[in-house]
């Protein structure tokens, strides 16, 4: 029995393991080591990133003023700030509203293009980190079928 | 379930775009199956995206971006003939590679 136990530890991850007992919980697993992405409100994922972020009419949100199908909305953010560094997406009526976190290098645009599940209908936020302080954009999209499954 | 990704890339006026189509579930983890026992979180935690060994784009990613994940970015410094490497991770510590050939 003990000898079976020692074989299983070994030989998954600590973090599968603990899941498994029940230690940690599959959402703490998926956000070890990724600020912000466990937080359950809008103003948690905010505060891990560093605060309130002043309102900025030099970021763009593209997305839809209404989403049939909340699975697949398509997402632009566009900063005009510059030294943009960082890009976040946030959906803050999702269960997790911190979505996605890029990194932008030098000589790489801020602008992100992708596809982005909406539990319902929700404001996006989309903050950006430009020479080290935060700045944030809204829109809202209409979600008609939500996109987080049964 | 993981497949190859298609990555395009098109540069103009100094400006390579980069297109990208990930075959990846990207299951949330909040979904039952029919019998109501929880489908396991599956979903790519991590993009990176690379020129000439650079990096020009990284990401960390929750659940929400969509299953089958599409991304486009634009970046400077490359010509074309040149390649863009875009690389995934997951939250089960599966990795994938492809790249294109700037066009």
């Amino acid at each position: 029995m003990i000898a079976t136990r020692r074989t299983v530890l070994r030989a998954t991850s600590a973090m599968a393991t603990l899941v498994a007992l029940g230690i940690v919980t599959a959402q703490q697993a998926h956000a070890a080591g990724r600020p912000g992405f466990d937080a359950r409100t809008l103003q948690d994922a905010l505060r891990t990133l560093g605060g309130a972020p002043a309102t900025s009419n030099q970021i763009s949100i593209a997305s839809p003023d209404v989403a049939e199908n909340g699975a697949v909305v398509p997402v632009t953010v566009i900063s005009r700030l510059p030294k943009t560094t960082e890009m976040f997406v946030l959906v803050e009526r999702n269960p997790l509203p911190l979505t996605v976190a890029f990194t932008i290098p030098e000589g790489t645009e801020a602008e992100i293009q992708t596809r982005l599940r909406m539990g319902e209908t929700s404001n996006i936020v989309a903050v950006v980190r430009a020479d080290g302080r935060l700045f944030s954009a809204v829109k809202e999209t209409r979600v008609i079928l939500g996109g987080c499954g049964g | 379930m993981a497949g190859p990704m298609r990555v395009r890339a098109t540069e103009e006026g100094g400006l390579t775009t980069v297109r990208v189509l990930m075959a990846h579930p990207m299951e949330t983890g909040l979904r039952r199956s029919s019998d109501g026992s929880p489908i396991a979180a599956h979903y790519i935690t991590n993009v990176e995206a690379t020129h000439n060994g650079r990096t020009v784009l990284s990401g960390v990613w929750g659940p929400a971006v969509s299953q089958n994940p599409f991304l486009a970015f634009k970046f400077r410094g490359a010509t074309k003939g040149q390649r863009v490497a875009v690389r995934w991770t997951d939250n089960r510590g599966a990795t994938r590679t492809d790249e294109a050939v700037i066009a």
